[in-house]
């Protein structure tokens, strides 16, 4: 039963500045998830968090609790590594009931929480075997087992799911979902992968180079990204973006570049028209391309000439080139494009982003 | 080419092999014959028509007879393992926790004090027992185990330390960061998760530390004077070679017994050494 508060978090290694001015509110039974490129600062906060990398400057709360000067025992969380790090001269049960052990509980209790956990996670059968004796899959279940024994107040996560092969990550994603909702604890993720961020987070923090972009859930995120690079980080294929020009046309707004001469529709005409005369990024999703019908207006959609074709059996991903700007869309299995021919495609106007070029910030 | 590579093999691997194998038992081998063998034939000049160095027909007993009961050769055995042990523990306890220290905690100049402390292991004992022997004669410990165990720490624990910092530097530190959330405090966790890991580290330390006092020389020479107080090295050496006599089959048969103890501790921990000296510990 806690909510993690972190106020003007600040992080400094002699000359790094890795995590600046966070500010955060986690709530109790929320699974929050970090995610940002390598480097950006995420391990360091969660570190911060557990108590493992004293604080430059800023608070971290805890339940009620001011826990900067608290030791890592006393903050009543339990973390799940990267590398499991499971102890390796230990039993999978003496893994599991160290934290119980260090912390006095008598042995019947002991026995009845490993067992439990152990239930929950499908390793019954391994709790004699040591940590060398596991495939990866039931190492994760372990270090996994080991966190939840406790019944902590809170759960750090540092990419737990990156040393396990694709398919045991999806599989471990799924189930890391369902505990959570089974336990209800307050999580705190940190994933460098989107995929996990947006499936596992009932909301998602993007970070980069230590600052805090974006913080919602995750279709807000990807629908309504607040800059250009939360819009680009999150989303496979990546957004498209291009540079156009904003001008005004008959009663409406228009975008236009060497390869584009779009509409501007009119919800958006309201922010993008201080632009007129001015230049903006446009950014629009592969998905919300497609191939265009002689119903669809002149002004929504633009010619492209392919230049590589993917079929991934699901979609077939488009690699285009539009005046000087590449784009990528995602357009339907079975679509009529040969490599070098033309098309015109259509764009969704409902999903059209516009970012500020010199801030990077929406509009 | 598969023909060629039995050749190869032969040629690259086992001929050198058994040459290297031969060149380091030949000794222990030598030593072994000399003891056991008669003084008629040990003292048999090279051109007589029954000399056969490599060989005896008629192996005795009697050298080892005479060195255990003519000489102080058990005091000297016991005196050395007294000595070897105590020093080895107490440099043990200092290295393992000087090399956690090192390695774990960060305090301002771990890294300099690291590169010092393997520096004082460089000191040539030449040159340390001169102001040592000063020191010793102060203390009054001159001729005294104590001469001994107080002063093979000087060389052990730097190399204990240099030995345990590698090896805890090896250890995941999250597996430690992960034993402090469980609730151990950084003391416990190093009891009961790191140093089990480096058991194979400390032992590695612990033979290597007992084999350098067992067979310490210098110090053993200048500091103890009466005969029963001497360890094996300097015991046989001084005790079986009296002006310019030498007497071989009691000197070898004193190597050959002193070097059991080193021999079976070497056997006995050899996994362990080698896993230690090959080090690595997997999360
Ligand atoms: N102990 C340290 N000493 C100095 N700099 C550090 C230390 N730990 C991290 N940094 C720096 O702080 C920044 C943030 O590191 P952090 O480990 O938090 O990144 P991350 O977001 O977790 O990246 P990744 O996805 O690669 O794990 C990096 O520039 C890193 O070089
Ligand atoms: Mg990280």
């Amino acid at each position: 039963m806690a909510q993690v508060v972190i106020r003007n978090l600040n992080k400094k290694f002699d000359e790094v500045h890795a995590v600046k001015d966070v500010n955060l509110d986690i709530r109790d039974k929320e699974f929050m998830v970090f995610v940002g490129p390598s480097g950006c600062g995420k391990t360091t906060t969660l570190r911060m968090i557990a108590g493992l990398e004293s604080v430059t400057s800023g608070q971290i709360l805890i339940g009620e609790r001011v826990v900067n000067d608290l030791p890592p025992m006393d903050r009543d969380i339990a973390m799940v590594f990267q590398n499991y790090a499971l102890y390796p001269h230990m039993s999978v049960y003496d893994n599991m009931a160290f934290g119980l052990k260090m912390r006095k509980f008598d042995r019947e209790e002991i026995r009845r929480r490993v067992h439990e956990a152990a239930d929950i996670l499908g390793i019954r059968d391994y709790l004699h075997r040591k940590p060398r004796q596991l495939s990866g899959g039931q190492r994760q279940r372990v270090a996994l087992g080991r966190a939840i024994v406790r019944h902590p107040q809170v759960f750090l996560f540092d990419e737990p799911l990156s040393n396990l092969d694709a398919k045991l990550r999806v599989q471990m994603r799924v189930e890391l979902k369902k505990l959570h909702e089974r336990l209800g604890t307050t999580a705190v993720y940190v994933t460098h992968d989107q995929v996990e961020a947006m499936t596992l987070g009932d909301r998602v923090v993007v970070m980069r180079d230590g600052v805090v972009q974006q913080v919602g859930e995750p279709l807000e995120l990807y629908n309504r990204p607040a800059n250009l690079f939360v819009a680009g980080f999150l989303g496979s294929p990546a957004m498209n973006f291009s540079r156009v020009r904003v001008a005004a046309a008959n009663g409406g707004l228009r975008i236009e570049n060497e390869g584009l001469r779009l509409a501007v529709p009119p919800p958006l005409a309201g922010r993008v028209g201080r632009y007129v005369g001015r230049e903006l990024t446009f950014g629009i999703r592969p998905e919300d391309l497609r191939i265009a019908t002689e119903a669809d207006p002149r002004d929504l959609s633009f010619e492209a000439v392919v230049e590589v074709v993917e079929r991934l059996g699901s979609e077939t991903l488009l690699d285009l080139s539009v005046g000087a700007d590449t784009m990528v869309a995602a357009v339907e299995p079975d679509a009529p494009a040969r490599v070098r021919g033309r098309l015109r495609l259509a764009v969704n106007p409902e999903r059209m982003h516009f970012f500020d070029p010199a801030t990077e910030t929406a509009v | 080419m598969i023909e060629g590579a039995v050749w190869r093999k032969w040629v690259f691997f086992y001929i050198p092999l058994a040459a290297f194998v031969f060149l380091l038992l030949f000794p222990f081998y030598w030593m072994i014959i000399t003891a056991v063998r008669p003084d008629a034939e040990l003292y048999r000049p090279w051109n007589a028509p029954n000399y056969a160095p490599f060989w005896t027909a008629n192996p005795t007993l009697e050298h080892i007879r005479y060195l255990l009961e003519e000489t102080l050769f058990s005091t000297w055995m016991l005196n050395t393992m007294i000595i070897a042990l105590v020093s080895t523990l107490i440099s043990l306890v200092c290295g393992v926790f000087a090399g956690y220290a090192l390695a774990r905690l960060n305090f301002p100049f771990a890294g300099g004090l690291g590169t010092g402390i393997f520096v004082t292991y460089l000191v040539p004992q030449t040159l340390l027992f001169i102001p040592l022997s000063d020191i010793v004669r102060n203390f009054r410990l001159g001729d005294t185990p104590w001469a001994l165990i107080l002063t093979y720490p000087t060389f052990l624990i730097p190399f204990c330390t240099w030995l345990m910092m590698g090896y805890f530097k090896a250890i995941p530190k999250e597996l430690e960061e992960c034993a402090r959330i469980d609730g151990a405090s950084r003391f416990k966790a190093m009891l009961y998760i790191i140093l089990p890991i480096a058991v194979p580290g400390i032992l590695s330390a612990g033979i290597f530390a007992f084999t350098l006092s067992w067979n310490e020389f210098i110090y053993a020479l200048v500091f103890l004077s009466s005969p029963e107080q001497k360890t094996v090295p300097v015991g046989v050496t001084s005790e079986l070679i009296r002006g310019d006599v030498f007497f071989w089959g009691p000197l070898m048969a004193g190597a050959l017994l002193g070097s059991i103890p080193v021999a079976l501790v070497y056997s006995f921990f050899v996994e362990h050494y080698v896993a230690g000296l090959t080090g690595s510990v997997k999360g």
